[in-house]
């Protein structure tokens, strides 16, 4: 099968200038990243501010080009110039502020807003926003004025936005870092629905662990190196590993890790309060 | 604080006027402003004033939210209405002391109040009557052929239709803003105009700063939707005319044919 995203090498420099525009410095954002995501899975991508998670992302959606190696998004090669527009149709990008990235002064409208750019046809347009409001579960809100809605509700009605321009791949970049408790957990189930019921490929990019657990597979970004990737489970069983890049674990992995540390016989990379229980009845 | 700044003053109401298309509407308030500025005799003027009251009428909006926007301009129209009342040579009919007032400069004063008072109704009845959307719709698509000679008609009415979008949040930002400064000893209630006024200074550094951050994020979010300018996009909602359109079009050329008629007989 032929992969969604595909980068080798890929490396990313950003060039610093003084006021007269000479280069005083050099900083790599991405650093020789080899990543691949095959169609129809859930990645999650983690990482400190800084550790070159965006960058990767905003390759992906053909918004930065590399300096160095490639990276084919759908069979396309994203420095290709020529791709740009059909890469960007593939892979839609959702951005971190609900705010800056809603167009229109109508939810419908701005849900429109992909489709009309791409040329499709008045009626088709139509089917497609009311296909991805009802996907997201603002086909209510339609004609309503985005600066009504909570965080929350913003952000499914960006997604509705990518999802109307009918993506294989969605990148989600911090989708959730300026949402409250209840307007997290909202988009993150929106994003696990699109991808078990209509087969999209998701990249999660977060620095929240517990948006993690759900996903296929994890890679973990430190100063623009990959320096952990595997299954949740995988990843989570190297608490101490973890720990030392100053990455909390989720509170029951943690819980898990440190009965374990204490002598008793519980496997390492417990995701769930379920898992947990069901360990622990077997104990007893 | 600003609460209460709501730019294009639509009224949401169930109207024939409501429903018509945009272009109809603008291309009504220019023949509109043309005529009160053709129209010289009090019989054009009785005909407009009867075409405004239908108007109104069949527009469903309250005549006080019309009569909104003459406050601002009161200043204006009583220095225009006694610099032409006083000021206009002809024959005196009514002399104060050293004023005098003569049989033109009544009349031009009343046309030039009469113009000014006709000019904010009418004008605030089209955008009583049209969302700012349709507006900015009926206005890409009425200067189209503008585009020809290198007008970026389509670029402007998207920076129009944005710039909608961002009023309220800009708003809300100033007030988290000042609020931000109030909390640290910033006085912007007391004090002589200059002084308010150069309290805003402070205010306006972090909210340029922070619109900038906005347009470059939105650029970036509209880029990744495939935005790539006007050509080859489509519209969701495409302007088409109706059967009422078409009538509406031919009512105002009659009205304007008749306005003309009248100026040229009299």
């Amino acid at each position: 099968m032929r992969s969604m995203i595909n980068a080798k090498q890929l490396t990313h420099e950003f060039f610093r200038r003084d006021e007269e525009g000479n280069v005083e410095g050099i900083s790599v954002a991405l650093d020789h990243v080899d990543l691949d995501v095959e169609p129809g899975q859930f990645i999650a991508i983690l990482g400190h501010n800084g550790s070159g998670k965006s960058t990767l992302a905003k390759h992906i959606n053909a918004l930065l080009t590399p300096s160095e190696g490639t990276l084919i998004v759908d069979g396309k090669d994203v420095s290709d110039p020529a791709n740009t527009l059909d890469i960007r149709e593939t892979a839609g990008m959702v951005f971190q502020n609900p705010d800056n990235q809603i167009i229109a002064t109508v939810v419908e409208e701005d849900v429109g807003f992909g489709p009309e750019n791409l040329g499709v046809p008045t009626d088709e347009i139509w089917q497609r926003v009311e296909a991805a409001l009802r996907g997201v579960g603002m086909w209510e809100y339609r004609s309503h004025s985005p600066n009504r809605l909570s965080g929350g509700q913003k952000q499914r009605v960006a997604i509705a936005g990518v999802m109307a321009m009918e993506p294989k791949c969605i990148i989600l970049d911090e989708p959730t870092a300026m949402l409250d408790p209840d307007g997290r957990a909202e988009v993150i189930r929106v994003a696990h629905e699109l991808n078990e019921k209509k087969g999209i490929t998701v990249i999660l990019i977060t620095h929240y662990m517990e948006e993690v657990v759900g996903a296929d597979y994890v890679y973990v970004m430190e100063k623009g190196h990959i320096i952990m990737d595997g299954t949740p489970t995988e990843i989570f069983s190297r608490v101490d590993e973890l720990i030392a890049h100053r990455l909390t674990v989720p509170q029951i992995t943690l819980l898990a890790h440190k009965l374990k540390m204490a002598g008793m016989d519980i496997p390492d990379g417990i995701l769930t309060r379920e898992e947990l229980i069901r360990v622990l009845c077997r104990l007893s | 604080m600003f609460r209460e700044i709501t730019l294009g003053q639509y009224y949401p109401a169930d109207s024939i006027l409501h429903r018509l298309d945009p272009r109809v509407k603008l291309f009504g308030t220019l023949i509109y402003i043309i005529v009160l500025f053709v129209a010289s005799e009090p019989i054009s003027f009785g005909v407009i004033t009867a075409a405004l009251i239908c108007i109104i009428v069949i527009s469903k909006v309250p005549f006080s939210y019309m009569t909104k926007g003459l406050s601002g301009i009161v200043m204006l129209l009583v220095i225009a209405g006694v610099f032409n009342l006083f000021l206009t040579p002809g024959i005196p009919i009514f002399k104060l002391g050293p004023l005098t007032i003569s049989d033109i400069g009544l009349k031009n004063a009343a046309i030039m109040v009469i113009r000014m008072v006709y000019l904010i109704v009418g004008t605030s009845l089209m955008t009583l009557t049209t969302t700012p959307n349709q507006l900015t719709d009926g206005l890409e698509r009425s200067m189209r052929p503008m585009s020809k000679i290198g007008l970026p008609v389509h670029e402007i009415a998207m920076m129009m239709s944005i710039a909608l979008r961002f009023i309220p949040i800009l708003v809300e930002e100033t007030d988290k803003i000042m609020k931000a400064q109030m909390a640290r000893g910033a006085d912007f209630e007391t004090g002589g105009i200059i002084k308010r006024a150069k309290a805003m200074v402070p205010i306006l550094v972090p909210l340029f700063v922070s619109a900038f951050r906005r347009a470059s994020d939105l650029a970036m979010a509209m880029e990744a939707r495939c935005y790539h300018g006007g050509e080859g996009r489509t519209k969701m909602k495409p302007l088409t005319y109706t059967a009422a359109d078409r009538v509406a079009y031919l009512i105002i050329l009659l009205f304007l044919a008749g306005i003309v008629a009248l100026s040229i007989l009299l």
